[in-house]
């Protein structure tokens, strides 16, 4: 049986720049240039719901942002993972045009990790305060105690009992 | 005059208001009666789960699931679960598949309890919220057998569960369940034969199936408009394959259908409890891969291997390998879906909860265009949306 993702990459061509195979799953990244096209192409092939739009800070590594995408066909039941990698400066197109429900998702990647989307007809915050400075879900957005009104203590990590080990299956 | 009646009324609704099931503020545009837009404006329980869940252990991030939707506990923690385990490549044994596949249907039923409690007190029904906060009461009780908390139960292990249920679970379940389908029955006759209720729900908050996938709509909001779209048969996953159900589905895609979906939903439910719980299979309901799971307690005063091990879990946690997975769980309000991004450490570098309120209650405006005010908490309800899954 072909798999829909194979499908998807002999239509899209040279737009696909590389596969991640990982636990039966996969995930194509598309060029930045190409990557309505890419969803557009999916969307026609069956994959009418875009069930979630996020994005990934692989800080300090580059290219910095991936935007993934995953969309899925009902009938058939099937599910394909899209994805582009960004630099630190760049934006993303925005997929408003092919599905209004895009509108809150990007929203949201853009409120939590600055990332900004051409052609949004509406980029502004969604979860946090319309005045909040940065954003929350980068790498280099430091998590830390509220300050407290007295002396001798310094903020830590609430949560960093346990300390981050080394990558063990490198 | 004329200048006059084509003015429009901002109206502020929320964010404390009774009937947005929590902390939802709606912006209202008003030509008298009739809605013209509606902006709802969310954030007001966003709690940073998504970034907290990044400097624990994924161990210590069991804890999270089931604090983000409240009213699924159970399902919200085998979606996380499941999620690892794909990860990490392995499956939990049998007897912890069955078990947890039968808590997440206790949970589904408990859930869309609540929402026809809520959804009936919305409409004056006051009676109704009552039964249905007693017969989930049952359920938490049932909870409270199994893994010693209502609602955060922090129960489901990576690769199992924390230990094997307590004795008389079938029993009660059971008992439990022989009573559903009356009590079932009753609050339809409360409600399908009810002119009022009918009155208000048909033809109200209509979405169409072609606007519920352009927003990108799962769960009860999409079957109600009649697209047959159920995580659990789409993508089996926990041994729903094996189990035979029915996805009831919608016409009309507006308030009433709603409430059948999940009407039906629970006796669906119910049908699977009921086969799971036939062939409940024996064994051990925790894997026994040492990098994965504590060793067993007795073990621990015997083997100097059995120490290392749990000390290293402890003090350190699982290292899966780096990658990516997503695995998704059909939530009482749709696609409830873990999206996790390791890299080989022992915390992961990005866990994303997909979630289906989120998505469900961007379609509110269009429901609502040109609906009027009072249709505005049916509408609410009939999402069915957890704010803390919202907002997470």
């Amino acid at each position: 049986m072909t798999r829909p993702e194979d499908v998807l990459v002999q239509r899209l061509g040279e737009a696909v720049v590389g596969q991640i195979r990982f636990r039966d799953e996969v995930t194509l990244v598309v060029a930045r240039e190409r990557i309505l096209q890419a969803l557009e192409a999916a969307r026609d092939m069956g994959f009418r719901l875009l069930t979630d739009l996020t994005a990934v800070d692989r800080h300090p590594a580059q290219p910095r942002f991936d935007v993934v995408y995953l969309l899925t066909s009902v009938e058939p039941p099937a599910w394909v993972r899209l994805m582009v990698h960004l630099a630190a400066d760049q934006t993303a197109p925005s997929a408003t045009s092919l599905w209004p429900g895009a509108n809150w998702l990007e929203r949201e990647v853009f409120d939590l990790f600055g990332i900004r989307f051409d052609g949004h007809p509406d980029l502004r915050r969604i979860l946090m305060p319309d005045d909040w400075e940065g954003h929350p879900l980068r790498k280099d957005y430091p998590l830390v105690e509220e300050p407290v009104e007295f002396r001798g203590h310094t903020p830590k990590v609430p949560s960093q009992i346990i300390p981050t080990s080394k990558p063990r299956h490198a | 005059m004329s200048q006059l009646t084509k003015e429009t009324l901002v109206l502020n609704m929320g964010p404390q208001h009774p009937a947005t099931h929590g902390v939802l503020r709606l912006i209202l545009e008003l030509e008298g009666e009739v809605i013209l837009g509606v902006e709802p404006v969310i954030g007001y329980l966003h709690t940073g789960f998504e970034k907290e869940m990044e400097t624990r252990t994924y161990h210590q991030n069991i804890v999270f699931p089931p604090r983000i939707e409240y009213l699924a506990t159970f399902i919200e923690e085998q979606a996380y679960v499941l999620a690892v385990e794909k990860l990490l490549g392995i499956t939990a044994p049998k007897r912890a598949e069955v078990i947890r596949l039968i808590l997440a249907e206790l949970s589904r039923i408990a859930s869309h309890l609540v929402y026809l409690g809520t959804a009936a007190i919305d409409l004056n029904v006051t009676s109704l919220l009552m039964y249905c906060f007693r017969d989930r009461e049952e359920i938490l009780d049932i909870f409270e057998m199994v893994s010693g908390q209502r609602m955060m139960h922090g129960y489901f292990r990576i690769g199992g569960l924390q230990w094997d249920l307590p004795e008389g679970f079938a029993e009660r379940v059971q008992r439990f369940l022989e009573d559903v389908p009356r009590r079932l029955d009753e609050y339809e006759a409360l409600l399908t034969d009810n002119l009022i209720w009918r009155k208000r729900t048909e033809g109200v908050a209509v979405l169409s199936a072609e606007d519920a996938i352009r927003y990108g709509c799962t769960g009860p909001v999409l079957r109600g408009s009649g697209v047959s779209y159920d995580v659990r048969k789409a993508f089996p996953y926990g041994g729903y394959a094996d189990y035979s159900f029915d996805v009831p589905l919608g016409t009309n895609g507006d308030a009433f259908d709603r409430y059948r979906v999940r009407m039906e939903e629970m006796r669906q439910s119910r049908r699977i409890i009921l086969q799971a719980l036939q062939g409940l299979p024996g064994g051990p309901v925790l894997v026994d891969d040492r990098k994965v799971a504590l060793p067993p307690r007795r073990e621990l005063v015997r083997s100097m291997e059995a120490v290392i091990h749990q000390f290293k879990l402890v003090s350190e946690g699982i290292h899966p390998p780096a990658g990516e997975v997503y695995a998704a769980v059909e939530s009482p309000r749709g696609e409830k879906g873990y999206y996790i991004v390791s890299d080989g450490s022992n915390r992961p570098v990005r866990v994303r909860v997909r979630s289906a309120s989120f998505n469900n209650l961007q379609a509110l405006p269009v429901m609502l265009h040109r609906g009027t005010v009072g249709d505005v908490v049916v509408a609410i309800a009939s999402i069915d949306i957890v704010l803390g899954d919202v907002d997470r």
